[in-house]
Parts: structure tokens; C-alpha cells; sequence
């Protein structure tokens, strides 16, 4: 089933992180198998936050070895890093497994990726200037505190709660997704792409990643192609209308910007809150609920429809 | 085997009678059968009896078990604060109820309801109504997608937009959209009539056996074996005498709306033999 949900405060950074974390624990009972944020900061010139890592939650309970594997893996990381003339400014260990780098470098961001990623079992979550992507196994609140998401301050956010249906539990077919190598753009998705093997496919022959077997990482590789493309995230949109097959809705979001769609069938919910101030959407109001304890009006974004809203 | 022949309460109540030809199945209870009006389940509640419940520390399953508690107890009047759009409220209340939310309902809100009078004054999540068999129900605000699904009877009015597949499979009574619907709205429906006095999203329709829909906007495409009727002089005066009930109008007036039927083409299930039916059902 899934659950997927946003908001973009106009202007004014906000508590965002309690926020979103509020929203998806309002939509536990769609999908407690992972949950999944990409939180939007003040964007920064010349530095980048980096979210990755190096194992999956559950490697970590398996073997003796596995241990001395997650630091030999860090380590690589980190003298690639510094091949590359990624300058280390900040660096945190959120769990023995995930980590966030935060860096100046003024080379090319996909080579940067690719030779990291090059480095078995280690997954880059996102590279931005403003997200930050996190997840991790269980339900919003536990994710929430693991990685200390409370106190995040930012101007605008995607989270999902998910139920896994047609890929592994585990952080690599989480979401949100990062339309890798496109700085600050994420992914979330709720439904079930028909035309997935065929697209993935066509997107690696020319070159695109993919890292799960999830069909929902097929939306971010897409973004991402047509962003390469020259497409605006709009035109991307409007365009997956009719190319991606199955019953969908979806967000993205990028450094500036929150956008949803919903696919031609309108099969799969979102309710929609809009102010001068706010927008939420959500797979069910009462995740929006949990951020507004009054009445408020709220509606059903049309079949085929795709909207996006700037901070 | 044994089963099979044992006399049950429903061929008791005649519903095991008829013959399976013709166009209907429905079964018409004489009024000198009281008893069966009204549900073993069922309350008999006094309207003049009124209370209020505040639910915003309440779940779904508690709220809707404290209203069945307020009906044993001959509540007649019920008023329901802050239900926050929760979820399946108000749901399988079988008797006359006067039932007002004050605030959004979640998804699957009122169904299986054969009775009560019931007004939203905030908006309804998907699947709304579902099944309804009698009653009136009104949402002040916009409702999800598949709303009044497969309902048999009773008026279900939203005076906002809704959402996609509205009255999908509905087998009876009226739904009224005050604005717009989505995709897919009508589809497969077999008997009632679908009111829309906005405008109507692709497929209207689709695949609809019998039944009448109403568009006083304009309609994006018909679905499969949907067909423009002509308006008469009684699908008139039915719609104007409909909408006053609810304090509803249409902007070119209901002898401009569209009216969409059957086209029966694809259409044969009155064709099929009685032992076919049953395979069918």
C-alpha cells in the first residue's frame, strides 16, 4: 500500500523535521516495513551534504566480520574522498552503518558518486546542497530518533512509509529515492509501475544507475534522465504522465521546489492542503491532520494532474 | 447436504421466491410486514433524545462502538466533534439516526449504513458511503474518490468536488456532486441515478449496465457503451424537485444538463438464461 507525504513552507525555514515525522507516523498503517525522509535545509554554495551507507541494517546482526568490513568501507570512502579533493568539513556517525559528510568540492558530482559507489556494499542516499535523504527499517518515529530528525530546521520535505510488495525489506528499496547523480533531487512514490523492466532497461543502457530492484526507483531515474535531457522538473513530470505505465502518484521534490503527479486513473490517493503559507499533501488527510489539529479544507488532486509549488 | 434444504430466516421473509427471469431481482415487502423494516440490530432511538461526543482522544473502533452505545440508550440525536478525518466512523448504523460530524472524515466513512440521516460539515476520504442502503447523507465540503460505491438506496450528496469513480457499481438510490468528478465515475453502474452539476472526467459511464447520469458541465469523454439520452419532461421535473431538496442549482439550469444511458450494446445480461444468472451472481 504505501504511504507518501510533503510539504513546502513559502518563505520561512520551519521544524520540518517533526513535521514530517508527525505525518508519516500518521501513516504507519500503510507501510510499517521502512520509512524514508529527504529534508530540505538552506541551501549552501560550494558544499554539499552527503548521506550514505556502507551495510544494511540487518548485515550488521549477521557474522563476526562484519564489524571490521563497515570500517574497512569507511575507510575506502574516505581516501576516495580525499583522491578527489573532497574536503571533509563536518562529519557525523548516525548509526555504525549510515553516515553524514558534509564537504566542499568543486569537481563533477556523478564521478565523485560513481567512485564511491564503486566501493562494494556502499550506497550514496543523496548528495545535495540542501537534502538530506534518511532511511531506515521501521516506523517514522523510530527512524526519526535514530537519526536525531526532530530538531531539523528546513523550508520543505518528502517522506514515505512503505509496504513492501514487490521488492526486499531493506534500505536499499526504501524511499525516497535520490535521482542520482542530480543534485537535491528526491523521489517518493505510491503504486505500482507495469512498464518498469522495460524503462529500466532502456535507462541503463544509457548509463542510468539503479541500486534496487524497487519499480519506484524507476521514477528517479527517469526525473533524472530527462533533468539531463534538459527538461525542467514540470516538463519531466507532465511527460511521465504518459510514459510511465501502472497506477501511480508520486512527489519530487528538488532544492527549491515540491511537485506531485498522479497517473491517469487517479487509482492511488493524495489529499491536498494549500495555503499562502503551507502546502501538505498525503496519502490520507489525517497525516496532514497531525500537523494542523483545527479544520481545514482539503481536497483530491484530478487524474493526470501534476502540480508544483516553490518555497 | 442437510443445510441446504433447512428453512432460513430469508425464505422466511419471502427473499427466496422469486424467479430468476425478467430485469429485477429486487424484493418488494408488503407494509403489513413491519417487522421486516427494521434490522434485530437496529436501535429504536428517539430524535428528540440529542447528545454530543467529543472523539479527538478517541480511535475509530471506540467512537463508533460509544455511538452504538448512545443508540442502545435511545439517542436519536447525535453530534460528533472533532473526528479529525479519522477513518471508518459512523459506519453499519441500521436504524434512523439524525448523525452530524462536525469536522472531515477519513476513508470508508458511513458505510454499510441502511437509515440515518447524516451531515458532514467538512470533507470525506475516499470510498465514503460505500454500500449505503437508505438514509440521507450530506458533506458540506469535497469527498475522495469512489464515493457512494455499490450503494442500493438513499440520497448521498456532496456539495463540493469529488474525487474518481464516483458511484462505481452503484446498484440503487441518488448521488448528487454539487461540482466536479473524476475519472471513471459511473463506471459499471446498474440502476440509480448519478447527478453531476460540474463537470465530468474521461469514461463516464464506462460499462454501465443501466441506470441514468445527469451532467450539467461539460464531460470529458463517455466510457465504453455509454450514450447520450434525451432529457424529458420527467427527468426534469425529477432533478428540479431533487435539488431543491438540497438547496442545489445548476448554472444552465437542469433542461441543459446531459443525460447519459446505457447504450446496451455490449449489454446482454438480461439475455442470459436463469442457471447462467446464478453463475453470473
Amino acid at each position: 500500500m504505501c504511504g507518501i507525504a510533503g510539504l513546502i513552507h513559502r518563505g520561512n525555514a520551519a521544524d520540518i523535521g517533526q513535521e514530517m515525522t508527525s505525518m508519516l507516523q500518521a501513516l504507519k498503517h500503510r507501510g510499517p516495513d521502512s520509512t524514508g525522509f529527504a529534508l530540505y535545509g538552506p541551501p549552501t554554495a560550494n558544499r554539499y551534504v552527503m548521506r550514505f551507507k556502507v551495510a544494511e541494517q540487518e548485515d550488521v546482526k549477521k557474522g563476526f566480520d562484519i564489524h571490521r568490513q563497515i570500517r574497512a568501507r569507511k575507510a575506502a570512502v574516505d581516501e576516495r574522498m580525499a583522491e578527489f579533493e573532497a574536503k571533509v568539513i563536518e562529519e557525523d556517525t548516525v548509526t555504525e552503518y549510515a553516515y553524514r559528510t558534509i564537504f566542499n568540492y568543486t569537481g563533477d558530482v556523478r564521478r565523485l558518486a560513481d567512485y564511491l559507489e564503486d566501493i562494494e556494499n556502499v550506497e550514496i542516499l543523496s548528495i545535495g546542497r540542501a537534502l538530506e535523504l534518511i532511511k531506515d527499517l521501521g516506523d517514522a518515529g523510530g527512524v526519526s530518533k535514530q537519526y536525531a530528525l526532530g530538531e531539523f530546521q528546513g523550508t520543505h520535505a518528502i517522506g514515505h512509509t512503505r509496504m513492501a510488495t514487490e521488492s526486499d525489506v531493506d534500505i536499499r528499496s526504501a524511499h525516497p529515492y535520490w535521482a542520482y547523480p542530480f543534485a537535491d533531487v528526491s523521489v517518493v512514490h505510491n503504486g505500482q509501475l507495469t512498464n518498469y523492466w522495460t524503462f529500466r532497461r532502456a535507462l541503463e543502457r544509457r548509463d542510468h544507475r539503479f541500486v534496487s530492484n524497487c519499480d519506484s526507483e524507476l521514477i528517479a531515474v527517469y526525473i533524472a534522465d530527462q533533468i539531463d535531457r534538459g527538461n525542467d522538473l514540470e516538463g519531466a513530470m507532465r511527460q511521465s504522465i504518459g510514459e510511465l505505465d501502472g497506477v501511480f502518484t508520486y512527489l519530487v521534490a528538488t532544492s527549491d521546489s515540491l511537485g506531485m503527479a498522479k497517473d491517469l486513473m487517479a487509482a492511488k490517493p493524495m489529499v491536498l492542503y494549500e495555503s499562502d503559507d503551507l502546502i501538505a499533501l498525503a496519502s490520507e488527510e489525517v497525516a496532514i491532520r497531525s500537523i494542523f489539529p483545527h479544520e481545514i479544507d482539503t481536497f483530491d488532486p484530478y487524474e493526470g494532474e501534476v502540480r508544483v509549488w516553490k518555497n | 447436504m442437510e443445510e441446504l434444504g433447512r428453512e432460513h430466516e430469508s425464505h422466511r421473509m419471502g427473499m427466496h421466491t422469486e424467479q430468476l427471469t425478467g430485469r429485477t431481482q429486487q424484493v418488494f415487502f408488503s407494509p403489513s410486514e413491519e417487522r421486516n423494516f427494521t434490522y434485530r440490530t437496529g436501535f429504536d432511538v428517539d430524535f428528540n433524545k440529542r447528545t454530543e461526543l467529543d472523539v479527538a482522544d478517541m480511535e475509530a473502533t471506540a467512537i463508533n462502538l460509544e455511538l452504538r452505545r448512545l443508540m442502545s440508550e435511545g439517542y436519536g440525536t447525535i453530534v460528533v466533534k472533532n473526528p479529525g478525518a479519522k477513518h471508518s466512523l459512523g459506519v453499519s448504523i441500521l436504524n434512523r439516526l439524525q448523525l452530524y460530524f462536525e469536522g472531515s472524515l477519513g476513508y470508508f466513512g458511513c458505510g454499510l449504513i441502511d437509515g440515518p440521516n447524516v451531515r458532514v460539515s467538512g470533507r470525506v476520504g475516499w470510498s465514503f458511503a460505500e454500500n449505503m442502503m437508505a438514509g440521507t447523507v450530506i458533506v458540506e465540503k469535497n469527498a475522495g474518490s469512489t464515493f457512494g460505491a455499490a450503494i442500493r438506496g438513499g440520497d448521498l450528496v456532496c456539495k463540493g468536488d469529488v474525487g474518481s469513480r464516483t458511484g462505481i457499481d452503484m446498484k440503487g438510490g441518488t448521488i448528487i456532486v454539487g461540482g466536479r468528478t473524476g475519472v471513471l465515475s459511473g463506471f459499471m453502474m446498474q440502476r440509480g441515478r448519478l447527478v453531476v452539476l460540474g463537470d465530468a472526467g474521461d469514461n463516464l459511464g464506462d460499462s454501465m449496465y443501466d441506470g441514468t447520469i445527469y451532467v450539467g458541465g461539460k464531460i470529458a469523454s463517455l466510457g465504453v457503451d455509454a450514450v447520450t439520452g434525451e432529457m424529458t419532461e420527467l427527468d426534469v421535473q425529477w432533478l428540479k424537485r431533487k435539488l431543491a431538496i438540497y438547496g442545489l442549482e445548476t448554472p444552465n439550469g437542469v433542461e441543459n444538463m446531459t443525460k447519459v444511458v446505457a447504450g446496451k450494446q455490449l449489454w446482454n445480461y438480461d439475455n442470459l438464461e436463469p442457471t447462467e444468472k446464478k453463475l453470473v451472481l
